[in-house]
């Protein structure tokens, strides 16, 4: 299982689900119509690290974040 | 140094501080930027939400950046409620001469408002509302909505 978590404005509970890839976790987000104005615009990070492709593997354990748009300062 | 604080930051004590520890080291410039929140729109005041492992790694980034030009990067934000007026944001470089040091925080910065996973609410008639507009998709942002 790898655990999803949504940051900043995004006002969901962590979700924990199966998937191999971030593929799999974008095709089970995507069923999700509260999440339709996130997807296009959050960056996504594995294990604290950002990635930049779907291709992305991912192992029992791993963490991946949702960061929507920021603006510090 | 990366510092967070809760609430407000105290501008005259973390600058003279990081003024001191560096006081000795031969820098010839040092220079703050201080993000002080305005009386805009009504706000009360802002408020902010910070992904910490994510902009740490990001700040050790930029100290390993600014190393070899032989700088010196600061950084203290705020998390939670900052009012009109009290400040959340300073950013210091510290180098041998001025021209890396303008270089660098003017980059800094500017990278920092695109880059660093802070957001940021308007607190307004008692609300935390996100600055949706005034926020900056990250670079890369998008591939969970993506086809490809």
């Amino acid at each position: 299982m790898v655990t999803i978590e949504f940051l900043g404005p995004i006002q969901k509970a962590p979700l924990t689900l199966e998937a191999s890839s971030l593929r799999d976790v974008a095709e089970v987000l995507k069923q999700d119509t509260e999440m339709a104005q996130w997807l296009e615009n959050c960056a996504v990070a594995v294990n604290d690290t950002l990635v930049a492709t779907l291709d992305t593997a991912l192992k029992a354990g791993d963490k991946v974040s949702l960061l929507p748009p920021v603006c510090g300062g | 140094m990366l510092e967070l604080y809760d609430g407000a930051l105290n501008v005259p004590e973390i600058i003279t501080r990081w003024y001191s520890e560096e006081a000795q080291y031969n820098y010839g410039a040092y220079i703050p930027f201080i993000g002080t929140v305005r009386e805009e729109d009504g706000i009360e005041g802002l408020s902010f939400d910070v992904y910490e492992p994510i902009l740490s790694a990001w700040f050790e980034a930029w100290q390993a950046k600014a190393e070899p030009l032989g700088a010196k990067l600061k950084m203290a934000h705020s998390r939670g409620d900052v009012l009109v007026h009290e400040s959340s944001y300073i950013a210091a470089v510290f180098s041998p001469k001025r021209r890396v040091a303008l270089e660098t925080i003017e980059k800094f910065v500017e990278d920092f408002k695109a880059s660093a996973p802070i957001w940021k609410y308007d607190l307004k008639n008692g609300e935390r509302i996100y600055a949706r507009e005034r926020s900056t998709a990250i670079s890369g942002a998008g591939i969970l909505g993506s086809n490809t």
